[in-house]
C-alpha cells in the first residue's frame, strides 16, 4: 500500500465554480487499459419528462492490473458511473448510457455483447455486503453454478476454497461452510461477498464504496485484499475517502457534479493537484 | 431425410463430448466457458418470459371470457316479444251492466271476467282465419301462447278508457316467455327445450305475417319484483332490498368503524388488550362469510327476535363483516396523517380529543371514505351469509322498510340460476350484469375520490 | 308509540338537550358578556348535555328491544294452562306461534272484541278458548311493552338531563366529562370486535355442543356416512351413523386442491411478470384486470361455473369417453381457482418485492439472467412470504360457499376423482339451514358442528400463515 502526505490546507479563497470545467485536465489515457471509456454520458428520466443528466461526457482509462480510485464529494456520480462498466445501469428503469465503453477494445453496449457474459467477466462488489441468505458455500458456489463453469462437486469444492482462500475468509469458515452467510460478521459478511466475486474468475472487479459500512479493522483487512488482487485482477473502486484512495490505489480520477475534473497517478493527485477543485477536495475545504 | 438428421445429432453430440475431453475446463477462460451454456440460458430466460407473459394473458383471458358470457346470455332479458290482439270488451263477456251508474260502473269493472274477454276474443281473431271452429286442445294450445299477465293488461287498459266497452279495440299484450325464448331464436321448431307445437308455431308464424309481433325493451325488468312467470320477472324488490341492506351497513359499520380506528389509531395503550383488540380484527378479517350468517342466525334472530329476511338484520350481519376492512382501511389513512400536524394543534393547547376530531379526522377522511367505499362494494356482492338469515324465501312485494321481509340481488340471482325456466337464464344473466354494473360505479368512484385527494 | 318513532323523539330531545345545555351554561355564567367565565366553552356543555341525554335512553332502548321479546314470551307462557307449559319445547314453539297469528290477525281482534261487548257466546271448544284468551293476553301485554318502553326512554332521558343540568357551574369541567364519555364510544367500538369473535366462538360453540349431545364427536369426525336425511327424530337418542363428516372434509379438500392447481402457479407466475417483466403500461393494465377477478361476487362465479364451465367440461368429458357428473369437482375447483389468482398474485408480489434489492442486484452483477435470479435467489428468499400465501388461499378456499352451493353437489360422496360430484363443508351448512328445519333437530345443529369446524381450521390456517411469516422474515432483515 502506499503512504503519501496529502497535500494541506492553504489559507486562500475557496472559488469553485462548476461551469467552468470545460475540460479534464491530468492524464486520463493508460498504456495498458483494460477497460476504454469515450464521452460517456448518463441520463436519468425520460424524453417527454424533462431529462436529468447524471454524468457529463466522461473519458478515462482502466489501466489493467492497477486499481483505480474514483474519488468525488457525495452525489458526483461516482457510483452511477461504475455502475456503467459492468452495465448494471441496464435494471434501472429510464436510465439512458451515451458514449463508448470498452473491455478489451470491445464496445460493450454493442447489440451483439451479452451483458450476462459482460458481468461475468466484470464483477461487483457493493457497499453494503449482501450476502445471500444461503449458506456459505452456496453463496460462493453460485457463480460457478449458474454459469457452468464446472463439471462435478469435486470442482466445485475447489474453486468455493480457493476463493475463499483468496479473500483472507478460508481459515475463518472452513468448518462451517454451510451455516448461512448472513450469520456472519460485517467484514466477514463483505470478505464472502469478494469471494463469490472472484469465484467467477473475471478479469475487472468493480467496487462500489466496499469498505464504507465496515469498522477499521474489517477495512484494514478489505484493504490489504485489494491490493493482492491486483496482481490478478484489474479493480477500480469508488470511495468517498480520500485517504483510502491514497492507501489502496494507483490511479486516482476526481469527479464533481458528473464531470470528470482531474485524473493521474495516485501519488500526483493527492500532493500536486492541478485543478483548483480537486485542490480545494483533498485539502478538505469541501466535502 | 430423417436419417440424416439423425446422423447430424448423433455427431453433434460426439463433438461436444471430443470437446469436453480435448479441453478440460480449467484451461479455458471464463469467457468460453461461460459462452458455452449461454445460448441454453437464454433460452430458458425467454421460455420463463413467455411462461410469465402467458400466465398474465391467461388471467386477461378469463375476464374476458366471463364478461363475454354472461353478457351474451343477458342480452335476450332485455327486450320482449308482445303481440297485438283485436281485443272484443263485449259487456256480456265482461259480465257488466252497462246501464248502471258510472260509480256501479267502475266498481263492476275491477272484477269483471277479463279472461273470458280474452278466451273469447282470440279464439274469434283465430277462427277467422280458418273459418272453422277451434277443438278444445287448440283452445287451450291458444291460450297457453300468451303470458297470464295478459289479462291484466287488459284490465288496465279497458279501466283507463272506460270507453272501450262493447267496442272493438287493439290491445299489445305479451308472450309467454315459452314462446318469447321460441321466438329470441328464430322460430326452429322443435327445439329439444322448447314446448311449442307444430300448430303454435303455425299460428305464430301467422301472427308475424301479420305484423302482430314486436320486440320491445324490457322495462319491466327494472320496474317489476320476483315472479314465477320468467316474463314478468323484475329486480326492483331485489335493488329495493339491497339498497335498504347497504344504508344499514353503511350507517351500521362506518361510525363503529372509523371511531374503533381511532381508537387504535390515537389512544390505545400499547398493551395486552389492544393487542388482543388488534388480533382479533386482522383474525375477522379473514373469517368465511358464512360463519357471520351462523352468528346472525345464532343471535340476532334467535336471541333477539329480529324480524328474519328483514334489510335490519341483514345490515347488522354484513355489519359486522365489513367492519374489520373499514377498520384496517380507517387505520392506514389515520397513519398517513402527518404527526407534525397533531404536534402543532397540541403545542397550540388543543387537547388530545380535539387534535382528533377537529384536525387529524378531517384530514385522513378521504382515504377513510375510500375504504369505507369499497367495504360496501364487498358487502354489496355478499350472498352466503345472507342466506343463512333467511333472505332465501321468494319475496314479491317491494320492501319499503328495514323491517319488512326483502331479498338482495346477489340472492335474487342465486335463486333465480336454480329455475328451470328457460327464460330465466337470461334474466339471471341480467341481473348479474345488474350488479357487475353497480359494482363498477361503487369502485371507479373510490378509484376517482382516491386519485382526487391523492392530488392534493 | 313503536321503536321508529321512538328514535325520532329521542332524536329531537338529543337535539333540544343541546341547546338547552348551551343555554343553561350561559345563564350559569351570568349571560352572554360572561361567556368567558366558564372554564369550557358553552357548545362544549352542550355537547355534554347531549350526550347524557341521548347515551342512557338510547343504550336503554337497545337492551329493552333485544329483551322484551324474550321477556314477554316467558310472561304469556307463565299464564298458560300447565298443560301446554310443560309441551317440549318444539311443541311449545309452534303453540305461541299460533298465539302470535291469533293476536295479529283482523279477524281475531273483532272477534275477540265482540265477545268482550257480550256480542258474541264464547266458543265452546276449550282450546280455542284458551288459545283466543292467550291472545288476548298476548296482546295486553304487547301493549304495556310499548308504554313501558316509551315512558322508560322518555323518563330517562329527561331526568338523566335535569341531573345534569343541576351540577353546572363556572368551573364545571363539561369538557372533559364530554372527552371521557367519547372516550368510552371508542373504546366499545373497537371492542366489538372482539365482542363479534366471542359471540361467534359462544353462539357456534353453544349449538355444536347441543349437537355432540346427540352425536358423538367420534363419529362426525370420523364417520364415512353422511345423510342428514335419514336423521333421528326428536325423541331418538343415540345414532345410526349419518352423521359422519368425512366426505364433508374430503369433499372440501379436493375442489380446494383443484383449485389450488389452478391458482398457485397462474398467480405466481403473474406476481413475477409483472413485478419483474412488465412494462410500466402492462402492469397499469394487468392490476385493473386483478382487481377485477377479485371483485366480482363469488354468486356470479358460482353461476358461471353451474350454467357454462360444467356443461363444457361435461361436453369434453363425455367427447372422450369419460363419464362426467353434471355438477364435477372439476367445475367447481377451476372456478374456485380463478377467483383465487389475484388473491395469491398479490400476496406473492408482495412477498418478492419486499426482498431487498440489494440481493437482486448482487445476483445481475455476477451475470445471472433474471429468471435464475427469480428462481435461485428472490423465490427462496421470499417463500416464508409465499407460503403464507398460500396458506391464506386455501383457508379462501375452503371457506367459499357461493361458488360451490351453486356448483358441486349436495350428495356426500368420498372420491378422489374430480369428474364425480362431491360436496363440501360450506354446501352442507347452507342446505340444513335453508330448508324447513327445526331449530332445535340435531340436523340444524349439525350445521352449526360443520361451522365450528370451518372456523377452527380457517383460523388455525390464519395464524399458521402468520407465524410462518414472521418467524423466517428475521432471516435477510
Amino acid at each position: 500500500m502506499n503512504t503519501i502526505d496529502i497535500k494541506q490546507s492553504e489559507p486562500s479563497q475557496v472559488e469553485f465554480n462548476p461551469t467552468e470545467l470545460t475540460q479534464t485536465v491530468g492524464n486520463i489515457y493508460a498504456d495498458n487499459a483494460k477497460m476504454a471509456i469515450r464521452n460517456v454520458d448518463v441520463f436519468y428520466g425520460n424524453k417527454a419528462h424533462g431529462d436529468k443528466q447524471a454524468i457529463h461526457n466522461v473519458s478515462l482509462d482502466i489501466a489493467k492490473n492497477q486499481v483505480t480510485a474514483l474519488i468525488g464529494p457525495s452525489g458526483c456520480g461516482k457510483s452511477t458511473f461504475l455502475r456503467c462498466l459492468n452495465r448494471m445501469n441496464d435494471t434501472i428503469e429510464n436510465c439512458r448510457v451515451t458514449g463508448q465503453l470498452m473491455l478489451d477494445g470491445e464496445d460493450i453496449y454493442a447489440k451483439k455483447l451479452d451483458p450476462v457474459l459482460l458481468r461475468a467477466r466484470v464483477g461487483m462488489v457493493f457497499q453494503k455486503p449482501n450476502p445471500f441468505p444461503k449458506s456459505i458455500y452456496d453463496n460462493v458456489a453460485y457463480g460457478a453454478r449458474i454459469h457452468g463453469l464446472t463439471n462435478n462437486k469435486v470442482e466445485l469444492d475447489e474453486i468455493v476454497e480457493r476463493s475463499l482462500q483468496k479473500a483472507g475468509l478460508f481459515n475463518e469458515v472452513k468448518d462451517r461452510l454451510k451455516d448461512p452467510g448472513t450469520g456472519l460478521s460485517g467484514g466477514q459478511q463483505q470478505r464472502l461477498c469478494i469471494a463469490r466475486t472472484i469465484a467467477v474468475s473475471p478479469e475487472v472487479i468493480l467496487m462500489d464504496e466496499p469498505a464504507s459500512a465496515l469498522d477499521p479493522i474489517a477495512t484494514a483487512i478489505i484493504e490489504e485484499l485489494i491490493d493482492e488482487l491486483k496482481e490478478k485482477y484489474t479493480i477500480a473502486i469508488v470511495t468517498h475517502s480520500m485517504q483510502q484512495a491514497a492507501r489502496v490505489s494507483q490511479h486516482t480520477a476526481y469527479f464533481h457534479m458528473g464531470k470528470l475534473v482531474e485524473m493521474g497517478k495516485t501519488e500526483d493527485i493527492f500532493t500536486r493537484p492541478s485543478h483548483k477543485l480537486t485542490e480545494n477536495y483533498i485539502t478538505g475545504r469541501f466535502g | 431425410m430423417t436419417n440424416s438428421i439423425e446422423n447430424s445429432t448423433v455427431r453433434s453430440v460426439e463433438n461436444s463430448m471430443l470437446n469436453k475431453q480435448v479441453t478440460p475446463a480449467s484451461s479455458l477462460s471464463t469467457t468460453d466457458r461461460v459462452t458455452i451454456n449461454l445460448k441454453k440460458r437464454h433460452q430458458k430466460e425467454k421460455r420463463f418470459k413467455s411462461l410469465g407473459l402467458f400466465a398474465v394473458l391467461f388471467g386477461f383471458m378469463l375476464v374476458v371470457i366471463l364478461i363475454a358470457d354472461i353478457t351474451s346470455k343477458a342480452l335476450p332479458a332485455f327486450h320482449q316479444h308482445w303481440v297485438k290482439l283485436d281485443v272484443n270488451y263485449q259487456s256480456d263477456w265482461l259480465n257488466v251492466d252497462v246501464s248502471s251508474t258510472q260509480a256501479a260502473l267502475a266498481k263492476q269493472m275491477k272484477t269483471a271476467s277479463y279472461r273470458k274477454v280474452l278466451k273469447n276474443s282470440v279464439y274469434q281473431m283465430f277462427s277467422t282465419v280458418s273459418n272453422k271452429k277451434l277443438s278444445r286442445k287448440e283452445k287451450r294450445q291458444l291460450i297457453k301462447l300468451f303470458s297470464t299477465n295478459a289479462e291484466f293488461t287488459l284490465k288496465e287498459i279497458l279501466i283507463a278508457d272506460p270507453s272501450f266497452i262493447d267496442k272493438s279495440v287493439n290491445v299489445w299484450v305479451r308472450l309467454d316467455d315459452d314462446v318469447d325464448s321460441y321466438l329470441k331464436e328464430g322460430f326452429a321448431v322443435g327445439d329439444a327445450g322448447l314446448r311449442i307445437s307444430q300448430q303454435q308455431a303455425q299460428w305464430l308464424a301467422q301472427l308475424s305475417t301479420e305484423q302482430r309481433i314486436e320486440s320491445r325493451f324490457n322495462v319491466s325488468f327494472f320496474t317489476a319484483s320476483d315472479s314465477r312467470e320468467p316474463e314478468l320477472a323484475g329486480i326492483k324488490g331485489a335493488l329495493m332490498g339491497t339498497l335498504l341492506t347497504l344504508f344499514v351497513t353503511l350507517l351500521l359499520s362506518f361510525p363503529l368503524g372509523v371511531a374503533g380506528a381511532l381508537y387504535l389509531e390515537e389512544f390505545a395503550p400499547k398493551n395486552r388488550i389492544t393487542d388482543l383488540i388488534e388480533i382479533n380484527i386482522n383474525n375477522l378479517a379473514a373469517v368465511p362469510s358464512i360463519v357471520f350468517g351462523l352468528l346472525g342466525l345464532a343471535v340476532i334472530i334467535n336471541l333477539f327476535g329480529l324480524p328474519r329476511s328483514a334489510p335490519l338484520v341483514g345490515g347488522i350481519v354484513l355489519t359486522l363483516m365489513t367492519l374489520p376492512t373499514i377498520i384496517i382501511a380507517s387505520r392506514a389513512a389515520i397513519k398517513a396523517v402527518p404527526p407534525s400536524l397533531r404536534e402543532a394543534a397540541l403545542g397550540l393547547g388543543a387537547s388530545k380529543m380535539q387534535v382528533t376530531f377537529s384536525h387529524v379526522l378531517p384530514q385522513a377522511m378521504p382515504g377513510i371514505i375510500t375504504g369505507a367505499i369499497i367495504g360496501i362494494a364487498q358487502a354489496l356482492g355478499e350472498t352466503a351469509p345472507l342466506l343463512m338469515i333467511g333472505m332465501v324465501a321468494f319475496i314479491v312485494d317491494v320492501p319499503t322498510s328495514i323491517v319488512d321481509s326483502a331479498t338482495v340481488l346477489p340472492v335474487q340471482i342465486f335463486l333465480w340460476a336454480d329455475s328451470p325456466e328457460r327464460a330465466f337464464l337470461a334474466k339471471t344473466s341480467a341481473a348479474i350484469l345488474v350488479l357487475l354494473t353497480l359494482l363498477l360505479v361503487i369502485n371507479v368512484t373510490a378509484t376517482v375520490l382516491r386519485a382526487k385527494f391523492e392530488k392534493k | 308509540m313503536n321503536t321508529p318513532l321512538l328514535f325520532i323523539v329521542l332524536l329531537s330531545l338529543t337535539l333540544f338537550s343541546y341547546w338547552f345545555g348551551l343555554k343553561r351554561s350561559l345563564q350559569v355564567a351570568g349571560g352572554a358578556e360572561h361567556k368567558k367565565d366558564l372554564t369550557c366553552l358553552p357548545e362544549q356543555f352542550g355537547l355534554l348535555t347531549a350526550m347524557v341525554c341521548g347515551l342512557p335512553a338510547l343504550i336503554t332502548l337497545l337492551i329493552f328491544n333485544s329483551a322484551e321479546q324474550l321477556v314477554v314470551e316467558q310472561l304469556l307462557t307463565s299464564t298458560l294452562p300447565m298443560h301446554v307449559q310443560s309441551l317440549s319445547n318444539i311443541d311449545l314453539g309452534l303453540y305461541l306461534n299460533n298465539i302470535r297469528s291469533l293476536a295479529a290477525s283482523e279477524t281475531t281482534q273483532s272477534l275477540l272484541q265482540g265477545i268482550s261487548s257480550q256480542a258474541i257466546a264464547q266458543p265452546s271448544d276449550m282450546t280455542l278458548q284458551g288459545q283466543l284468551q292467550a291472545a288476548l293476553t298476548l296482546q295486553e301485554l304487547n301493549q304495556l311493552t310499548v308504554w313501558l318502553k316509551t315512558a322508560l326512554v322518555l323518563i330517562i332521558a329527561v331526568v338523566s338531563v335535569i341531573m345534569l343540568v343541576r351540577n353546572f357551574s363556572l368551573t364545571y369541567k363539561a369538557r372533559q366529562k364530554s372527552e371521557t364519555i367519547v372516550q368510552a364510544l371508542l373504546v366499545a367500538s373497537s371492542a366489538i370486535a372482539i365482542l363479534t369473535t366471542l359471540g361467534i366462538v359462544v353462539s357456534v360453540l353453544f349449538e355444536s355442543i347441543q349437537f355432540f349431545n346427540s352425536v358423538s364427536p367420534a363419529e362426525f369426525m370420523f364417520g364415512t356416512q353422511w345423510s342428514p336425511q335419514t336423521a333421528m327424530r326428536s325423541d331418538q337418542v343415540g345414532g345410526s351413523g349419518s352423521f359422519g363428516a368425512i366426505p364433508l372434509f374430503a369433499g372440501t379438500m379436493l375442489i380446494t386442491f383443484i383449485a389450488m392447481l389452478l391458482a398457485v402457479p397462474v398467480g405466481l407466475m403473474i406476481a413475477i411478470y409483472l413485478s419483474q417483466y412488465a412494462s410500466t403500461k402492462l402492469r397499469s393494465i394487468a392490476k385493473p384486470m386483478l382487481e377485477v377477478l377479485a371483485g366480482i361476487p363469488t354468486v356470479v362465479y358460482g353461476f358461471f361455473a353451474a350454467l357454462t364451465v360444467a356443461p363444457v367440461i361435461r361436453n369434453i368429458g363425455e367427447s372422450l369417453g369419460l363419464s362426467v357428473a353434471s355438477e364435477s369437482a372439476l367445475a367447481a375447483g377451476l372456478v374456485m381457482g380463478t377467483m383465487i389468482i389475484p388473491f395469491v398474485s398479490s400476496l406473492s408480489e408482495d412477498a418478492i418485492s419486499a426482498v431487498p434489492n440489494a440481493l437482486k442486484e448482487a445476483s445481475l452483477g455476477m451475470g445471472a439472467t433474471k429468471s435464475e435470479t427469480v428462481v435461485k435467489v428472490l423465490l427462496p428468499a421470499a417463500l416464508p412470504g409465499i407460503v403464507g400465501a398460500i396458506l391464506l388461499a386455501i383457508s379462501r378456499a375452503i371457506g367459499e360457499t357461493m361458488i360451490v352451493v351453486m356448483a358441486a353437489g349436495m350428495a356426500a360422496n368420498l372420491t378422489a376423482n374430480p369428474l364425480d360430484s362431491v360436496t363440501t363443508v360450506t354446501v352442507q351448512i347452507v342446505t340444513l339451514l335453508t330448508g324447513d328445519q327445526e331449530f332445535d333437530s340435531p340436523k340444524t345443529l349439525a350445521a352449526f358442528a360443520l361451522g365450528l369446524m370451518l372456523f377452527i381450521t380457517t383460523l388455525g390456517l390464519n395464524i399458521l400463515a402468520l407465524k410462518v411469516v414472521q418467524k423466517y422474515r428475521e432471516q435477510y432483515d
